[in-house]
């Protein structure tokens, strides 16, 4: 699983980052976990507020931060 | 509706540290309590409301719908569309680049950029706490009318070419933005609550402490003779100085009650939160990634006249609002 998280380095986006981590230790799932603050490929997903989170190339949660117990219920499925 | 609180901070005042309500001390630090406190509960409950609201209208929809429009229509659209999509600093690059490679045009873009920072859940709901809901309406009102107006004007002046190149060339992908279940909408409600009152309770302090001084302490007629209604240049000083501060409106806007409260017009304080909001420097900083100079420099002349006129406008029937 790549997961890939989209957003410029703001708080919002690290706290996503944060919650993704904490999600994939309670799941247990091994993934692979990209930062990716360039604009040209954040759009290329077409998402335009961040921070966003894309699953395995599937934009799975735009312009927020989700909170670990979410994501872990996205991660298990 | 914060008759109680009234009681409360006046009996704090009055009983718990035996000041009178007529001394400056008494007087100002009722203010400080008062206002500090109506903020916040305002804030939070308000701010979840519109943004639950705001769940509904991800900026990825408000592009499709957007690009169908055009001319004046598009523009007003544009504007409302700006009130009730969830807008920050922050995405205002991914915004501009997303419209303009939809084929919004720029124009709307424009109407958009101008009247969502403007109209701000935070300065909305801290208007009507501090100013009732006839002034805090206009406000909406008036941030409408200037997007729309700058928006046109822009659109007009064809600066398509003042756009740098590379957005026009970036590949945006069109998705669906997905619907969100209840349990994940208040979870974004109250995310948003929870960051705009830990990212402005330190602005709001110190404006309510600043508010709460000239309260206590400015004499009732300083200002009046100085910046009040009939001072032709207060709106210009007002415009001037509104736009190199940083974009938090929120510390502005108890300082602008106190303000009114000592005479100044009405119009002119308006127009000092409305430049801090849509021309803030930090936010000009972040459009130069997409705009080019001459463009940004139109931007502020065209979107600053406009809050000058609706300065002037207000000062003229502000009277007839309060």
């Amino acid at each position: 699983m790549v997961i890939k998280i989209l957003g410029g380095g703001c708080k919002n986006c690290q706290n996503l980052y944060k919650n993704t981590m904490e999600a994939l230790e309670i799941v247990g799932i091994e993934a692979e976990v990209l930062k990716v603050e360039d604009i040209n490929e954040i759009m290329s997903y077409g998402v335009m507020k961040t921070p966003a989170l894309v699953v395995d190339e599937e934009v799975k949660i735009m312009g927020r931060v989700a909170k670990s117990k979410e994501l872990a219920k996205l991660f298990k499925s | 509706m914060f008759n109680w609180l009234d009681y409360l901070a006046q009996a704090f005042v009055t009983k718990v540290i035996g000041l009178s309500m007529e001394s400056k001390w008494g007087s100002s630090i009722h203010f400080f309590i008062y206002d500090t406190i109506k903020i916040i509960i305002l804030l939070s409950i308000m701010i979840f409301l519109i943004s639950y609201i705001r769940s509904y209208f991800p900026p990825e929809k408000t592009k499709r719908i957007l690009a169908k429009f055009s001319g004046i229509k598009g523009n007003i659209m544009a504007s409302l569309l700006g009130i009730v999509t969830p807008f920050c600093s922050c995405s205002s690059v991914p915004i501009f680049i997303g419209f303009v490679e939809a084929g919004v045009p720029l124009g709307l873009t424009f109407s958009f950029l101008i009247t969502s920072p403007i109209v701000n859940e935070a300065a909305f709901i801290i208007l009507l706490g501090l100013f009732g809901w006839k002034l805090a309406v206009v406000y909406v009102i008036t941030g409408v009318i200037v997007g729309v107006l700058g928006g046109l004007i822009i659109g007009k002046m064809k600066m398509e070419k003042q756009v740098e190149e590379y957005v026009y060339n970036t590949k945006v992908a069109d998705i669906d933005p997905k619907e969100l279940t209840i349990n994940e909408r208040v979870s974004f409600a109250t995310q948003n609550v929870k960051d705009i009152v830990k990212r402005i309770w330190l602005f709001l302090i110190i404006g309510i402490g600043i508010g709460a001084a000239i309260h206590g302490w400015v004499p009732e007629d300083f200002l009046a003779s100085y910046a009040g209604e009939n001072n032709p240049f207060a709106v210009l000083i007002a415009v001037v100085c509104g736009i190199p501060l940083y974009s938090n409106a929120m510390g502005t806007i108890p300082i602008a009650q106190a303000l009114i409260g000592k005479g100044v017009g009405i119009g002119t304080a308006l127009s000092f939160m409305m430049a801090v909001t849509a021309l803030s420097a930090p936010e000009l900083v972040l459009l130069r990634k997409v705009i080019k100079p001459r463009l940004i420099v139109w931007f502020v002349i065209v979107t600053g006249i406009g809050i000058l006129m609706t300065g002037y406008l207000f000062n003229f029937i502000g009277h007839l609002l309060m």
